[in-house]
């Protein structure tokens, strides 16, 4: 489905099903250097189960046009302007990594129509460190290989994702690489400058009444379990579920474990 | 701070895919011989049609044995997703049937496996996809061949029977500049010796029955989508591609390039291709093709050990007309194979007998190591003599048209001692001189 925000092709993915703005809608927003696609297995049972579905690709990323944007604030801002234009009135935004800071961010500036917030692979702050931000400004395909291998906790992850047989680093591998492929402008560097910059987290989570999940993995290195309690620590309605055998690429690793946990909560978050 | 590694090629072969059986402990990938899996519930049953959840329906499309051989082997080539099927020419004819159809063109090396030379040109014509076969070593004749039909460009890694090194990156770029992917059958060199998608190359398939399964006891294909061509950005700029970029009425509308930016081919590929051309690789088979890939470097190191010392012993034989190793400093691909196999140039070629058929028969049946039969790839060592077996009732004419003369005889080397196989050889080369 496409959206024209701030003169670019806006996409979001609808799950396999036509958006129905009857429905409920999940919103999916994908981590630094991803798009709609690392959520194929979730976007596609919510959306054949209740929900109107849009996994957006963010701007600069995969078949959404523009710039990558430089910071939270700004992505938050293009995410709620593609829900008007979409006439959502009932919301659960569902972020990872990057996604869950702009699913924050986005939910305190309009509340009203959020019922509940799901944050998968968090941390607040989310520092970036020097290192790694300098390396995915110079040398992007070397960042790209270290984020894919800090980002998987085993090399044989069972039930495999998007389905048996497909390889989970090289399918994330190369999603990442492709995303550099079709906008060459730096924007591993832009999403993690974003995320390092972010400051308004614990406002944000402090203002937000909605009920929210903190999904998280066990053996997670980008983000570790620990560094999502600052926020979920300040919120009011806050559970933390935290994965065995997974680490930052939560819906590859443990794609059913993720489903599960992101549906019940949208179910109750509903109520 | 050092960079961090991927797992090496080693570990890759005896891990990726494969973890300890959750049901048993049991540490050896487990034979999963059965058709069917039981589902959760129905909303779980609907969940695995409607490709909302991972999991094994029914072993035609997935199962647990052939799932670890599929990521292995994807692992191993760095693509994103592994088919098993039921031979090498099934893989072929997979790879070319998700992207092609009637009307489409294929534009193919003309040094291929019989076997593929006969898919493309004789029954892949039939249902209505045509193939036009070119010297792999002509660049100009990859551009200027391709045709607004064409759906891909395919080619062996090491071509038949001389050995044509192909140069996997001006042939990779010239099929990108037409918005093409570059199919390549890598089963003389496997992921050990090299690694196609580094090149360029889109999509790689081996028979596994060769040197993956190594054992001659497994009859099975894998094809791997790299992941790599950009379908969508190919569908867009030429309208080719609408298998993958528009809705597949087969599968409730389905755009696999929507439903994964990377991995549209290998989800068309499985969801249509497995499902109803039907050509699953057994379970068994599947197993027997991971123990094999689990000692692959090994034996791999070995078989080109053996071949690079026969190959030095051919080559300065005077009863030998010619050896196309590309090794050699004759070989046109000499400088080629230097820079893109380094690790050597596999173990299976090529050379010609001084002498006719009749020699050529003498030779072959005097030999005790080597077993005559065809096939390649095994760890034991076989030879086979084109001119009175495959080909013999073609002509002389045609023969030296296909690069083939009376005296040809294709060597698969094996593990063997170096020195038993060489005292064999001379024992045929005796049995071949003494009748001229």
């Amino acid at each position: 489905m496409e959206f024209v925000i701030d003169d670019h092709a806006a996409y979001a993915y609808t799950g396999g099903k036509a958006f129905n703005q009857a429905l409920p809608t999940a919103v999916f927003i994908h981590g630094a250097q991803n798009d709609h696609s690392v959520w194929i297995l979730q976007t596609r049972y919510f959306a054949h189960h209740g929900f109107s579905v849009l996994a957006v690709d963010l701007p600069g990323h995969g078949r959404s046009g523009g710039h990558a944007l430089q910071t939270v604030e700004a992505m938050a801002e293009w995410l709620n302007q593609l829900l008007g234009a979409a006439d959502v009135t009932q919301a659960i935004l569902i972020g990872h990594s990057m996604g869950s800071l702009i699913a924050l961010e986005a939910a305190a500036r309009r509340p009203e129509r959020i019922k509940g917030i799901a944050m998968v692979g968090t941390a607040y702050p989310m520092r970036v460190s020097s290192s790694l931000l300098e390396t995915s400004r110079e040398r992007e395909p070397v960042a790209i290989d270290m984020v894919n291998i800090w980002s998987h906790s085993s090399i044989a992850q069972k039930p495999s994702a998007p389905g048996p047989g497909f390889y989970v680093h090289g399918g994330s591998q190369r999603l990442m690489q492709r995303i550099s492929a079709i906008n060459p402008a730096q924007v591993f560097y832009t999403d993690f400058a974003a995320c390092n910059d972010y400051a308004n987290g614990e406002q944000a989570a402090t203002a937000l009444g909605c009920p929210a999940l903190f999904l998280l993995g066990r053996q997670d290195v980008m983000t570790p379990a620990k560094a999502a309690s600052s926020l979920s620590s300040v919120m009011k309605q806050a559970r933390t579920v935290t994965l065995d055998a997974c680490g930052h690429a939560l819906m590859a690793e443990q794609p059913d474990q993720v489903l599960d946990e992101l549906f019940a909560f949208s179910r109750n978050a509903l109520k | 701070m050092s960079d961090p590694r991927y797992p090496g090629f080693d570990t890759l072969s005896l891990h990726a895919g494969s973890a300890p059986d959750p049901a048993t402990g049991a540490r050896a990938t487990p034979i999963y011989l059965s058709t069917s899996f039981v589902f959760r519930d129905s909303d779980h049953a609907a969940s695995l049609f409607n490709m909302e959840r991972s999991g094994h329906v029914y072993s035609r499309i997935s199962n647990p044995t052939n799932a670890v051989l599929e990521e292995r082997i994807a692992a191993l080539e760095g693509g994103v997703a592994g088919l098993a099927v039921a031979s090498g020419q099934a893989a072929l004819h997979l790879g070319l049937a998700t992207i092609a159809g009637a009307g489409s063109h294929v534009l193919a090396s003309r040094a291929l496996y019989g076997g593929s030379q006969n898919l493309l040109g004789y029954t892949m014509r039939r249902f209505g996809i045509e193939t036009t076969f070119i010297d792999p070593r002509d660049l100009d004749a990859w551009r200027s061949h391709i045709r607004p039909n064409t759906k891909v460009l395919f080619a062996e890694t090491l071509g038949n029977p001389g050995l044509d090194v192909l140069d996997i990156d001006s042939v990779a770029s010239i099929a990108h500049e037409h918005h093409l992917p570059l199919m390549v059958d890598s089963t003389f060199t496997t992921p050990y010796l090299l690694k196609p998608l580094d090149h360029g190359a889109d999509l790689v398939f081996h028979s596994a029955t060769k040197f993956l399964c190594g054992h001659g006891t497994a009859v099975g294909g894998l094809l791997v989508d790299g992941g790599t061509f950009d379908w969508q950005r190919a569908y867009e700029a030429t309208g080719r591609f609408a298998e993958l970029c528009e809705p597949y009425d087969g599968f409730h509308g389905m755009v696999f390039s929507e439903e994964s930016t990377v991995a549209a081919f290998a989800l068309r590929a499985r969801r249509e291709g497995l499902r109803d051309f039907g050509a699953v690789m057994s379970p068994h088979n599947a197993f027997t093709i991971l123990q094999g890939i689990e000692t692959l470097s090994l034996r791999m190191e070995k078989h080109v050990t053996n071949a690079r010392k026969i190959v030095e012993f051919l080559a300065s034989h005077p009863a030998i007309a010619s050896v196309a190793y590309p090794e050699l400093p004759d070989h046109p691909d000499h400088a080629l194979a230097n820079r893109l196999l380094p690790r050597g140039c596999g173990a299976v070629f090529s050379f010609a007998l001084k002498g006719d058929r009749a020699a050529g028969r003498r030779f072959v049946e005097s030999l005790r190591v080597f077993s005559h039969l065809a096939n390649v790839g095994d760890a034991k060592s076989l030879v086979i003599h084109p001119a009175s077996t495959t080909h013999f009732r073609v002509p002389n004419e045609q023969l030296a048209a296909s690069g083939i003369t009376e005296g040809t005889m294709r060597l698969s080397v094996g593990l063997e001692d170096a020195d038993d196989l060489i005292d064999d050889l001379k024992r045929g080369l005796k049995a071949a001189q003494k009748g001229a």
